[in-house]
């Protein structure tokens, strides 16, 4: 069977598993719709809540990024599992005892006051739509290899089945099914990268085979790949860091507080039993989610070493980088790259008329590299590959079989379409539940509210659709800049309500203002007003990272201080919070008493 | 807030430092900060700078959160607010 039935075959039966499921396990009533009627079990929820989390950026780009920034894509690792251990700790259990389902809805009580609810549902919905478009960019990658199309056309055909999906079913729904994503994805992960794990180093154990000896050497992987990296010009493999060491550590402050304030994470933990299994509900969670995030450093590592082994034979023989044999014959190219340049996210040039294919770090900044390439006749890197698709091509790079190869795919968009449906969910329950059932129209009726729900889905999709066809970035980038929203606006203000019991509602109010508005404004003079292209301001600011070399991407946390700092010197300006207030802050710090989440005011 | 409850709040303070101060030193002290100097050290053919920040720091994450929720379920029955 040729890979494009193999795939078709592949993909259409995970599909119709999903489908399957969401409708066995139709939402009837509202609650059941957003919160599954606080009924599932902790290694579950923990199964579902990694499949909600491991979305399009850590499933297929954030390897393909590692790939290329080496050492510093640990901040990607880091920040993306590390949030779980604040989230267990200092919000979900605390949440859970308060017992409603949205974010907006906690801060609204917690801060008597609609203001403070409709100031989280502007930052939830900002952090949202920015995730979603990052995911946009992920589902078009995905498509555009499956149907063999370009990637914009994968981006439309990609938003009708969001579409389609997330409205079909809620929570619980989208529990069930996504339960049955995670298992479909995370084999997607494992199975390439343990074949390959296999060839390179004979340890079939990805997390062990990274840290090997070559088969048939006894060099270790990782230093023969810092060899041929830094002999092509381009950064130490094992050490390059992110930037400068102060951006890696503000970035991953900014990743890991953005996980634990991502109200599609957080609404998570409102649906398990009790507060003891908040607790234990996020370490599941990040057990499962850990499978694929302790892979993907050696799916990141072995898919560079393979990329160059591939257009450089002298990288798996030994010899010289440099000689004009070593580099392969344009026309001998494998498969695999005409198959990836029709979706024209992997492009070839021969930019010295040789015919063979130079793969080369052309700025570099090391003179023996480029006295080298120099001597050799290069004339400028004649590949370019873009770094979101080195996941789904690695089985196609290593020669893995077909139903390998169609597995990735399956799990690729099982990734993308798990996370936008959960974010449209927190989406439409943030659109009709927090803002039109909670401030504009108090008696809407239950079919109406859901109609609301549905309806601001379908805007979300369209939106960053749109968007998503000119992303800001890679898709894991994009994805960090709606940590960084979530981190600056939400997480300081659910914090602080549960853990400081006289913090008032213009401390908090004026807390997420201020650091929602400038962690956009330092994102948007990079990429542009809402992410519009050519709208961007950067002489404004003085130029690219302009703030002590951070990025914009990392701009998070430093927005989360602006937060904490404002809220607190409005507070102490303010007067303090009734006493109502007060008692029930002490109310939810202990477990005791606990009732199944309601939606009832 | 009577006694009974300021006495288990501040013991739920001291558990939550304690496991922030582990979770910050293996990720942001030894995967970032410290990094190049615990470089040098090798874990099989792993930098150890390099293993703390793309496999370490990850595997303790899990443990922590396991140990605070052992922990802080004696704590709520220490203290008699445990869920029934």
């Amino acid at each position: 069977m040729d890979l494009q039935t193999t795939t078709y075959l592949v993909v259409g039966a995970s599909f119709a598993l999903y489908i399957g499921i969401a409708i066995w396990a139709r939402a009837g009533s509202t609650s059941e719709f957003y919160a599954a009627g606080g009924q599932v079990p902790p290694v579950m929820n923990g199964m579902a809540t990694a499949a909600d989390w491991m979305s399009a950026a850590s499933f297929i780009s954030m390897a393909g990024l590692i790939a290329n920034m080496g050492y510093g894509g640990g901040l990607f690792l880091m920040g993306w599992t590390g949030g779980y251990v604040l989230l267990a700790m200092l919000l979900a259990p605390y949440l859970r005892k308060f017992g409603k389902f949205t974010v907006p809805q906690f801060i609204g009580d917690r801060f008597y006051s609609k203001s403070a609810s409709t100031v989280a549902v502007i930052c939830l919905l900002t952090a949202s739509l920015t995730y979603i478009i990052g995911q946009m960019t992920g589902v078009g990658v995905a498509f555009s290899r499956f149907l063999n199309v370009s990637s914009d056309t994968g981006i439309y055909i990609g938003q009708a089945i969001v579409f389609l999906y997330a409205v079909f079913g809620g929570m619980k729904g989208i529990t069930y099914t996504q339960v049955a994503q995670y298992i479909v994805l995370i084999c997607a992960y494992i199975v390439p990268a343990v074949f390959i794990s296999l060839n390179l180093t004979g340890n079939p154990i990805p997390q062990l085979g990274l840290g090997s000896t070559m088969s048939g050497s006894d060099i270790a992987l990782l230093t023969r790949l810092d060899t041929v990296v830094t002999e092509l010009g381009f950064g130490k493999y094992t050490t390059t860091t992110a930037g400068s060491t102060l951006n890696m550590f503000v970035y991953t402050m900014s990743l890991m507080i953005g996980t634990a304030g991502l109200p599609h994470v957080i609404m998570r933990f409102f649906t398990v039993p009790k507060v003891a299994d908040a607790r234990s509900s996020a370490g599941w969670a990040l057990i499962f989610i850990a499978l694929l995030y302790t892979t993907a450093p050696a799916v990141a590592a072995m898919a560079k070493y393979n990329l160059h082994a591939t257009v450089n034979t002298a990288v798996a023989k030994g010899g010289d980088l440099y000689a004009p044999e070593a580099s392969i014959k344009a026309e001998d190219r494998p498969d695999w790259m005409k198959r990836w340049e029709k979706t024209g996210l992997l492009k070839f040039k021969d930019a010295n008329g040789d015919g063979r294919i130079q793969f080369y770090n052309d700025k570099t900044k090391n003179p023996e590299a480029k006295a080298k390439a120099d001597a050799a006749g290069w004339k400028g890197n004649e590949l370019t590959v873009n770094a979101d698709i080195i996941v789904l091509a690695n089985p196609e790079i290593a020669l893995l079989p077909n139903w390998v190869i169609a597995l990735v795919a399956a799990g690729g968009l099982a990734a993308a379409l798990s996370t936008a449906a959960g974010l449209l969910m927190a989406i439409s329950s943030a659109v009709s539940h927090d803002l039109v059932k909670g401030i504009f129209a108090p008696d809407i009726s239950e079919k109406n509210e859901l109609l609301a729900g549905k309806i601001s889905m379908a805007v979300a999709i369209v939106v960053s659709g749109y968007l998503g066809l000119n992303p800001p970035g890679f898709a894991a980038g994009t994805v960090a800049l709606a940590f960084g929203i979530a981190a600056s606006s939400l997480f300081p203000a659910i914090m602080m309500g549960i853990f400081s019991k006289k913090m008032n509602k213009e401390g908090a109010i004026a807390g997420m203002l201020a650091g929602l508005f400038i962690t956009l404004f330092y994102v948007f003079a990079h990429k542009g007003i809402f992410f519009i292209k050519g709208t961007d301001f950067l002489p404004m600011i003085g130029g690219a990272n302009s703030f002590f070399g951070i990025t914009p991407e990392a701009f998070g946390a430093v927005g989360a201080l602006v937060n904490f700092a404002v809220a607190f010197i409005v507070d102490k300006m303010t007067k303090e919070p009734p006493e109502h207030i007060q008692a029930m802050v002490e109310a939810v710090r202990v477990p005791r008493g606990a009732k199944v989440v309601d939606g009832a005011h | 807030m009577n006694d009974q409850g300021a006495a288990y709040w501040s013991a739920t303070l001291r558990l939550l430092g304690g496991i922030l101060a582990v979770w910050f030193i293996c990720s942001f002290g030894a995967g970032i900060l410290f990094a190049d100097a615990l470089n040098s050290i090798k874990l099989g053919g792993y930098p150890l700078g390099f293993w703390f920040a793309h496999q370490g720091s990850i595997y303790i994450f899990i443990a922590l959160i396991f140990i605070y929720a052992k922990l802080m379920g004696d704590l709520d029955r220490k203290f008699d607010v445990h869920e029934e």
